[in-house]
């Protein structure tokens, strides 16, 4: 049973708070460090032994993670001039996360309409939810190079072709749970709702969508890291150059010349994604308050 | 006036169970009346069709002078489950204030309401708190204020203090009875416990199975306002004793009548 | 804030026919659907003037399809079975990874956020990395790239299925004398088996999409990815097109497979997915 609240001096939380935070910082650097040690130690020890399973590792395949980090302060492109590997990619990070923000914005609004009207009709839920549900069956990146080339070929801008894809990615996770949250209401919360003879609209706005939140914030997450990948894939086909996918294609190119640029490129886009998720996991913080769980 | 009028009432669901049979039923104002009866008396059912939360198959239900749909669109019953059913997302004073702000009250008006409510039920410093930081006796008190912050003259309770343990039961009973007094309200209360009904009632209602009838109405003659002294009274024990042999006798001769058929649920 | 749902998929209860309806006509309004949307698709191409070229009809699709069928199925059947590799191994070392995790929970707990913060992190943008390990032209850099997306999701997700048993079950357990290798067989394994389904039905999408999407930067003239690829950037729509199709038809034909798999296994617990 739920524990009465108990009220601790202000001082002793926040000392916790602070305790907590210094932990959670001291294991991340943990975690880092084993991370690095263990990418080393492999790479020492195949090396030294020869050993070609799975792959072969030499500079090329696996170089220092120091001198990736290092290239990240060169200027990449021979010649005088031009900002170091750092800025650039900082650029094309933030090229792609717009790209990715547009779309995702646009496919969650969607994808969230398209779950209320779904699980306000009846008819409309058995005619669309089979196509709905059978697409996310569908690889969908893989229609990515053709939506980009054919959105072209209309002139549209490529950046929106991108958009484009990444909103896909997003719609339909975030409908069909939208439409399960808002299913997902407790009957006798709906009975409380009649006995204040609220209307149709009021039940959805007070009662449903609320209940909804965290499975519609759970497809948000997925989502979120869905559209930095739609962005960066739909990117490279089209060789978009100011995004990471087109950064990510051209170092692919030269990889033998400069492994660790492709590498360092793929580090930045790692911590865009982290940070898009981040992001959402962030908000759902501040606008959903629910229950802990009691699980073992 | 009446505030519930029943006649003839009989509701059968599909499938054929027959929750309810002829039942005759009329309520004054500020009276506190208990339903009691087994499984399947269809006690629970009576207090949702006084709801209109579900629809009779025959006779009529008047409630404040209208009809029970009438009256659920006027809010003039608040009802409480024996869940609390109270929203994860909204601290306490917003849970209160739902029926409020769907009754278009003022934010000023509903402030203060809340307020009034959460020194009735004795919760005042847990307006910022969240549902699953109470008690389950606490929840239950915050159901009872938002059931009634809108000034019904009916409650309706299905069986509220049901999951909480004895001794907060009992002094839940006491608070009841005190807001009770204080609201100057109706009460329609559905338990399974004879000594709550014998306690808190006016009149108590014994109910019986399998079609669900009202078997006996017994009056409750014990002195206002109760405490909890009256418990260990002997007049209480009489009555007590009277509510259990009418249950006895409802379920006996629902036994004699279903002899030959088998047992159904409803 | 508790770790709690966070790349979990909620547990979805009743399937896609209990929602639109068990009975045939439940699911005529779908039939109606796709007909009036194929319909329409063939006929504005005609009406609007649409270059057939950027936007091919439907009948163009399906008998180009059927002019290239071995070359299509083939290619597919290829590709199909990259991800199948990618899928068993990424899928059977999450699996192994979570009953590690699982048995010291502690552990489980610490590295929680990370596991998850990985799975946010795009990947598929590794490709050329593996097409740099291993030989871009052999089926093992595809399987990587597969494996890897499948993991993370799959450990995630079983973990968390592993542990969420109610303290009350693991307290009966041990009244009855039971160690944690029967705990986990007989309560933990259960309870994880509708989470772990449900990540083995994502990982099957995850991996046919790193099989595809891998062999766009670089793969097997006869794979799949390739095919569709250097269809579309020749601008031969209908060709890339068909090449959609199969491999949404391969995507959809795994995801059921696993499905049935869950139906069966599942016999008499609550079943997931749509």
């Amino acid at each position: 049973m739920a524990t009465i609240a108990a009220e601790q001096p202000a001082g002793h939380r926040r000392a916790a708070a602070i305790r907590s935070a210094a932990g959670r910082v001291g294991m991340l650097v943990l975690v880092l460090a084993i991370l690095w040690g263990l990418w080393e130690g492999y790479r020492w020890l195949w090396i030294r032994e020869g050993w070609t399973w799975p792959f072969v590792v030499d500079s090329t395949t696996m170089p220092h993670i120091y001198d990736i980090l290092r290239q990240l302060f060169r200027n990449p492109t021979s010649g005088a001039g031009g900002d170091i590997l750092l800025v650039q990619l900082l650029h094309a990070a933030w090229f792609t996360a717009k790209e990715a923000l547009v779309g995702f914005a646009l496919g969650a609004s969607f994808g969230f309409l398209l779950g209320v009207v779904l699980s306000q009709f009846r008819l409309l839920q058995r005619g669309l939810l089979p196509y709905v549900v059978a697409s996310q069956t569908v690889p969908i990146l893989a229609v990515a190079p053709i939506v980009v080339v054919y959105l072209g070929s209309l002139h549209v801008a490529p950046w929106f072709s991108v958009a484009v894809i990444a909103s896909y990615l997003t719609f339909f996770p975030v409908a069909i749970n939208t439409l399960r949250g808002l299913r997902s209401t407790d009957r006798r919360a709906v009975e409380l709702m009649r006995s204040y003879a609220a209307g149709r609209l009021n039940i959805l706005w007070k009662l449903r969508i609320p209940a909804a939140l965290p499975y519609i914030f759970s497809a948000l997450k997925v989502s979120a890291t869905a559209s930095i990948v739609g962005a960066i894939i739909g990117e490279a086909p089209s060789s978009i150059q100011d995004g990471l996918g087109g950064f990510i294609v051209n170092f692919n190119q030269y990889y033998s010349l400069a492994p660790e640029n492709l590498w360092a490129t793929n580090l930045i886009a790692a911590l865009l994604g982290i940070a898009f998720f981040l992001a959402i996991v962030l908000v759902e913080a501040i606008v959903v308050r629910r229950a802990p769980e009691h699980v073992a | 006036m009446s505030v519930v009028d029943i006649k003839g009432l009989t509701k059968r669901f599909d499938g054929g169970t027959v929750a309810l049979e002829g039942i005759d039923l009329s309520i004054e104002e500020r009276e506190f009346i208990s339903l009691i009866g087994p499984s399947g008396c269809g006690k629970s059912t009576l207090l949702r069709i006084i709801g209109d939360l579900i629809q009779p198959t025959k006779g009529t239900v008047q409630v404040n002078g209208k009809s029970a749909a009438q009256a659920r669109a006027d809010r003039d019953y608040g009802i409480v489950f024996q869940d609390a059913v109270l929203y994860d997302w909204r601290t306490v004073s917003r849970n209160i204030s739902l029926p409020l702000e769907l009754a278009r009250w003022s934010r000023h008006r509903r402030a203060e309401r809340v307020k009034e409510m959460l020194d009735l039920v004795e919760l005042i410093g847990f307006e910022r708190h969240y549902p699953w930081q109470l008690s389950g006796g606490m929840q239950q008190r915050v159901s009872i204020a938002r059931a009634l912050s809108f000034d019904p003259a009916l409650l309706l309770m299905d069986e509220p203090f049901g999951a909480l343990d004895e001794m907060t039961r009992e002094r839940l009973n006491l608070e009841l009875l005190r807001i009770w007094e204080a609201s100057a309200s109706t009460m329609v209360f559905v338990t399974h416990s004879i000594a709550e009904a014998v306690f808190l009632s006016t009149r108590v209602v014994v109910m019986s199975p399998r079609p669900g009838r009202i078997s006996t109405v017994i009056p409750i003659d014990l002195p206002h306002p109760r405490t909890a002294a009256i418990r260990e009274d002997p007049r209480f024990f009489d009555l007590v004793t009277r509510v259990r042999e009418a249950l006895h006798l409802g379920i006996d001769v629902d036994r004699q009548l279903a002899a030959p058929s088998r047992e159904a649920t409803s | 804030m508790s770790t709690a749902p966070v790349v979990v998929q909620p547990v979805p209860r009743g399937t896609l026919a209990g929602r639109v309806g068990k009975r045939m006509v439940d699911w005529v309004p779908a039939l109606v659907v796709l007909v009036v949307v194929l319909v329409v698709w063939q006929e504005s191409i005609e009406i609007f003037h649409i270059k057939k070229f950027l936007a091919p009809q439907p009948t163009a699709i399906a008998s180009t399809f059927w002019a290239d069928r071995h070359e299509l199925l083939s290619a597919g059947w290829f590709t199909f079975q990259e991800a199948l590799g990618g899928f068993v191994i990424g899928c059977g070392f999450a699996l192994l990874c979570a009953l590690v995790l699982a048995r010291w929970r502690g552990l489980g707990r610490a590295l929680m956020p990370y596991m998850i913060a990985a799975s946010a992190v795009p990947i598929i943008a590794f490709a050329p990395i593996m097409n740099a390990w291993f030989n871009p032209f052999s089926k093992g850099s595809k399987m990587a790239i597969a494996a890897v997306l499948c993991f993370f999701p799959v450990l995630v997700n079983s973990l968390r299925g592993l542990t969420s048993v109610r303290p009350e079950s693991v307290e009966l357990m041990r009244s009855y004398g039971a160690g944690e290798l029967e705990t986990f067989r007989r309560v933990r394994i259960p309870t994880a088996l509708p989470f772990i389904f449900t990540s083995l039905k994502i990982a099957t999408v995850l991996a046919m999409i790193g099989a595809i999407v891998g062999e766009y930067f670089g793969g097997a003239f006869t794979a799949l990815g390739v095919l569709i690829n250097s269809r579309s950037t020749t601008f031969q729509f209908k060709e890339a097109w068909a090449g959609i199709g199969v491999a949404c038809a391969f995507g959809i034909a795994f995801y059921l497979a696993v499905a049935l798999v869950e139906r069966l296994a599942l016999r008499g617990v609550a079943s997931t997915g749509d």
